[in-house]
């Protein structure tokens, strides 16, 4: 725990300026697609979840360019906001299950996201919002933080996420948790012991949608500039890849994707100069994973973690294996 | 109920007793599960009543049954098959015990799910099966599958339970013993519908039976009237005069 808590405050340092940017976005893309999981649980797979990021991104740059709101605040109202939203769009889609839930998402993702084009004022149209205010800088005194450094803005995001990330995981593990999954696994019997069915997708819909919203409006106020492209289906594809990839069933599957693809993605193809061809380097890379790891990278961990159970060095001699 | 043109339950009426427990049967189609369906709030009638108490349920959402403290249990082995025997009565305890995200990031929670584990655990060991609670429930024999079935039931709390064929796929040892546990039911106050083939079970357990055939109501009665009904061993054997 420690080691990961200091490998997490030392890793910028190591870093590039542009791995240093890198690295935001992973925390940011972190918080999306385990928000994406909590979604998931409920046995629904969504294609809209990143037109939901965009708008906590929109909801949060448009209060603070136009209304002027401190940018924490509005940040916050970002992730409402795609909570309501997501809540709305509850009523036509859960009148539908599986994949017609996913087509049903998509299509309403859509729809918002060509409203956005379609509207110049306020959304911008397809040019989208610019300049949107960044975090204020903090001056107390001898300290100086300036959120346009990315290992700033890096701790901010991280700190956020990680108590994101401690919420969703408390859920998780709660009996709400457990309704969700069994809400997944049998929604029928779930239903004949009480549980209003519905109510827990809505709920856990809306829950996932403003972890969305949040983590949108943290890009927005990073990268300063969001058009309705930057929430396209392309980047939908990514999450749901890091998400197959990684593995569903456990916590960490979806981050270990996400960490695992990013790295592969930024540092590998485009040192390597493949730039052009991510899309189709994604793309082949989900095919190969789903044929021949179809539980995902977490799969490794588990069957490591149980050999590592299954057969603890003996007593007497534990180090003997060991170089 | 019709669906479409095909009438499959017409003008049945029969009544249930509190505290008996009381049989449906009849021939393979007679409608039996349908019949269950329609009460358990899984079908809307499309005529008639379903009178809980002096308040029609009919058309009601599963769950609002549930919540009116009708409980009901599935056909072959529809469970949690992924999750632990533990953790599908834990889905049982559902309406007792109201999870609620506040209380889980509080930490509160931890009381209640203590609370949740004892009554899921008293449910599991009234069926026997306290000691399988950390196995997987798809690991299970058939037998205790459908024990977990009418446990995850029971931690309900229900006041009458719906068992859909509880019997199906034990041996006679196992009915045996399933049918004591269901007169401790009864005798707990819990009412007892069940749909059964296994007429051994249904003749030695139920108070009142009811007989349909082909989605109409045959005959109803105690044991020993049913064994002896005409109507009923036409409907089981076919035409009066094989039988006679």
């Amino acid at each position: 725990m420690i080691l990961i808590a200091v490998a997490l405050v030392v890793l910028p340092h190591g870093l590039s300026f542009s791995q240093q940017e890198i690295l935001v976005y992973l925390v940011i893309n972190i918080l999306l697609v385990v928000s994406y999981r909590l979604m998931t649980l409920t046995g629904e797979w969504s294609l809209g979840h990143v037109v939901i990021m965009g708008v906590g991104a929109y909801t949060s740059a448009l209060l603070t360019k136009r209304l002027g709101f401190y940018v924490p605040v509005s940040m916050i109202m970002g992730a409402l906001m795609a909570a309501f939203v997501a809540f709305l769009l509850s009523f036509p889609l859960f009148r539908m299950k599986g994949f017609y839930f996913l087509i049903g998402s998509f299509a309403s993702a859509e729809i918002i996201r060509l409203l956005w084009k379609r509207f110049r004022e306020p959304f911008g149209g397809p040019k989208g919002l610019k300049r949107i205010d960044g975090l204020p800088n903090i001056d107390i005194g001898p300290i100086h933080i300036d959120f346009f450094e990315p290992t700033a803005y890096y701790y901010f995001a991280l700190i956020v996420v990680l108590v994101c990330l401690w919420v969703l995981w408390r859920i998780e593990k709660s009996l709400v948790g457990l309704t969700f999954h069994a809400v997944h696994w049998q929604d029928k019997l779930a239903q004949a012991s009480g549980v209003d069915v519905r109510r827990y997708r809505t709920l856990a819909f809306v829950l996932a949608s403003g972890f969305a919203g949040l983590s949108g409006a943290l890009l927005a106020h990073y990268i300063g500039t969001i058009n309705p492209n930057s929430f396209d289906v392309e980047v939908m594809v990514f999450v749901l890849t890091w998400a197959i990839v990684g593995g569903t069933s456990t916590f960490y599957g979806p981050i270990l994707g996400c960490i695992v693809l990013t790295i592969l993605n930024e540092i590998v193809l485009r040192e390597l100069g493949f730039e052009q061809m991510r899309p189709l380097i994604y793309g082949a890379i989900m095919i190969v994973s789903i044929l021949f790891m179809p539980d995902g990278l977490e799969s490794l961990v588990k069957r490591a973690l149980a050999r590592w159970k299954s057969a603890p060095p003996p007593p007497n001699q534990p180090e003997e294996a060991k170089p | 109920m019709r669906f479409g043109g095909l009438t499959a339950v017409d003008k049945l009426n029969f009544n249930v007793q509190k505290g008996t427990i009381h049989g449906l049967i009849g021939p393979n189609g007679a409608g039996k599960t349908t019949t269950f369906n329609m009460i358990s709030g899984f079908y809307r009638p499309t005529e008639g009543e379903i009178v809980l108490r002096d308040e029609s349920i009919a058309g009601l959402q599963m769950h609002e049954v549930a919540h009116r403290g009708v409980v009901r249990t599935f056909q072959h082995s529809t469970l949690f098959a992924e999750m632990s025997v533990l953790e599908n009565v834990l889905v049982g305890t559902h309406m007792e015990f109201r999870p609620s995200i506040w209380s889980a990031l509080s930490g509160r929670d931890a009381q209640q799910r203590r609370g949740a584990e004892a009554k899921a655990q008293e449910a599991l060991d009234f069926f026997g099966l306290l000691g399988f609670q950390h196995n997987l429930a798809g690991d299970l024999p058939h037998g205790h599958q459908r024990a977990l079935g009418m446990a995850v039931a029971l931690a309900c709390r229900p006041d009458i339970m719906l068992l859909d064929e509880p019997f199906t796929g034990m041996n006679p040892e196992e009915t045996k013993h399933m049918m004591k546990l269901m007169g401790r039911l009864r005798d707990s106050g819990v009412t007892v519908l069940l749909v059964e083939h296994d007429m051994f079970a249904i003749m030695g357990l139920c108070d009142t039976i009811t007989c349909m055939s082909f989605g109409k109501f045959l005959a109803e009665g105690g044991p020993k009237e049913i064994r002896n009904h005409p109507d009923v061993i036409q409907a089981y054997l076919g035409g009066a005069r094989h039988v006679a």
